[in-house]
């Protein structure tokens, strides 16, 4: 009987010399040329660190999105030679891709913990460490939505016409905790538990809001204040005395590839031209 | 339409056709002929992916890669580097998720060659790897181009998996798909739009072109 079963593979390589002209090795020809492609851009990347150029990688809270975006710009106006690339996500989905040692040179938290947690670990140095803001939790609605949010306050969430509610998923973002704790605080938590819904981030909550999926949400002040928003809502400040203070933190990895570059970012984005744009996005400064 | 996205995309499809065609055909070719009774333990496996959940698998292999892991320290051995959260890792996530789409079609092409034929090769004197390049290669080349394009196709689309282990690194892991997710959380619409708009169209015209190209194929 036929056994092809250990030859299968030799016969593949076998056979190449000879059968060059014919469709099939033409095709896997292609798709070797095209793992050798693949190949070279690894080099590429080599090159391009060896020059002069400053590349790294940060990884930040969503709520950071857009003021992130323009403390970027604006850095990268004074540095033409850096190259920033942002991720953003909850902080503590990237909080567990560091912890698998996601190959990132900075981390801004919504939180101081998870920052901690990384120094704790061994996957940055505690001198790292800095707060660089402190956030605030926000009721939106969007325009369309007949509830009277100024006059209702917290309680435009226990309206009748509210089916669902979003908030950021409280294991992952300290928005979503805080978020809870407003809640729990300000008496409503019990009366509309079963109507939350909870984005992974604060910008995916957000985003449920914005498109109608959720009535109504609490996000960051951030991303009520963001471009993206600004124009198509409502906010209502909820009492900063309801939550525990957002403070937000951040720490450079140990795997940083250019320690001296992600330390200047760290200072534009602590100093007068990052906190000026923070302020811009409703944050507070630490230390004030 | 985010260039940087689409090359890398092409990339990790490109890479996972070509893993998967250098495995897949003698595995597919073993399961078209083998009359080993486990068999269909391996055709079980080949087909899971179908219906596992890519969060399944994804977690499987993120502990899998992790430094303690046993594939993340061999690689780390072998190559210095770190599997999660990078191209070669997403490349093993999207290998993995697409073999059946690669296997299934090529074992179904190959078992349906007229066994007459390769026996009577045999029977000519033709050595069987001759045979296989001569006879059954080409008699079973238009479902194993199939297979190549259906598993490129897909591969383009991969989600769940690459999720889950790249971390949506731009260049490095930011696929199209991944894109898409990451600009409409940002509220990115039209962006989003954009790139699942040329998404859409390259699946139809993909299988559009591989539906007219099997009906010619098959009636002649």
């Amino acid at each position: 009987m036929f056994q092809p079963t250990e030859r299968s593979c030799s016969i593949l390589l076998w056979g190449f010399h000879r059968k060059l002209g014919s469709v099939p090795v033409q095709l896997l020809l292609g798709l070797c040329l095209f793992l050798a492609a693949c190949g070279n851009r690894q080099e590429k990347l080599a090159d391009a660190t060896s020059e002069v150029i400053h590349e790294f990688r940060i990884a930040a809270a969503a709520d950071l999105k857009f003021a992130l975006e323009e403390i970027k710009q604006e850095y990268l106006q004074s540095h033409p030679n850096s190259k920033i690339e942002t991720t953003f996500g909850s902080s503590g989905t990237l909080f567990a891709q560091l912890s698998h040692d996601a190959p990132f040179d900075l981390f801004l938290s919504a939180d101081l913990k998870y920052p901690h947690q990384l120094v704790e670990q061994g996957h940055a140095d505690a001198d790292t460490e800095f707060k660089y803001a402190i956030g605030h939790v926000v009721v939106w609605v969007p325009n369309q939505s007949p509830l009277n949010l100024e006059k209702l306050g917290i309680q435009a969430l226990t309206d009748a016409t509210v089916k669902k509610i979003a908030i950021a998923n409280p294991k992952l973002a300290p928005y979503g905790r805080a978020a809870e704790a407003a809640l729990k605080n300000l008496k409503v938590y019990d009366q509309i538990q079963d109507r939350l819904v909870l984005g992974e981030n604060i910008s995916q909550t957000s985003q449920f809001i914005e498109t109608g999926a959720a009535d109504i949400g609490l996000i960051s002040l951030s991303m009520a204040l963001s471009p993206a928003l600004k124009e198509k809502g409502r906010l209502w400040r909820v009492p900063s005395d309801a939550y525990p203070k957002l403070e937000q933190g951040g720490v450079i990895l140990k795997q940083c590839r250019d320690l001296a570059a992600a330390q200047d970012f760290k200072a534009f984005l602590v100093g007068p031209k990052g906190a000026a744009i923070l302020k811009k996005f409703g944050f507070d400064l630490p230390g004030e | 339409m985010d260039w940087t996205a689409l090359w890398l995309t092409l990339q990790v499809a490109g890479c996972t056709t070509g893993v998967l065609s250098v495995f897949g055909i003698p595995l597919a070719y073993w399961l078209a002929r083998s009359r080993w009774r486990g068999k269909f333990l391996i055709e079980a496996c080949v087909a899971l992916p179908l219906i596992l959940p890519p969060a399944v698998l994804g977690f499987y292999l993120l502990v899998a890669f992790s430094s303690q892991g046993l594939l993340g320290r061999g690689f780390y051995n072998l190559t210095g580097g770190t599997l999660p959260f990078s191209f070669p890792g997403i490349v093993v996530g999207s290998v993995l998720c697409n073999l059946p789409f690669a296997v299934r079609p090529f074992a179904a092409s190959f078992a349906g060659v007229d066994p007459r034929l390769i026996e009577a090769s045999w029977c000519l004197g033709v050595s069987k790897p001759q045979t296989f390049w001569r006879v059954t290669l080409p008699l079973a080349w238009p479902g194993i181009l199939a297979g190549v394009v259906l598993t490129f196709a897909h591969a383009v689309g991969e989600f769940g998996v690459i999720l889950m282990l790249g971390g949506n690194i731009a260049g490095v892991t930011r696929t199209l798909s991944i894109s898409i997710y990451d600009d409409v959380q940002a509220l990115n619409y039209q962006q989003a739009n954009q790139t699942a708009f040329v998404l859409l169209v390259f699946s139809f015209v993909t299988l559009a072109a591989l539906h007219a190209w099997g009906k010619r194929n098959w009636m002649t």
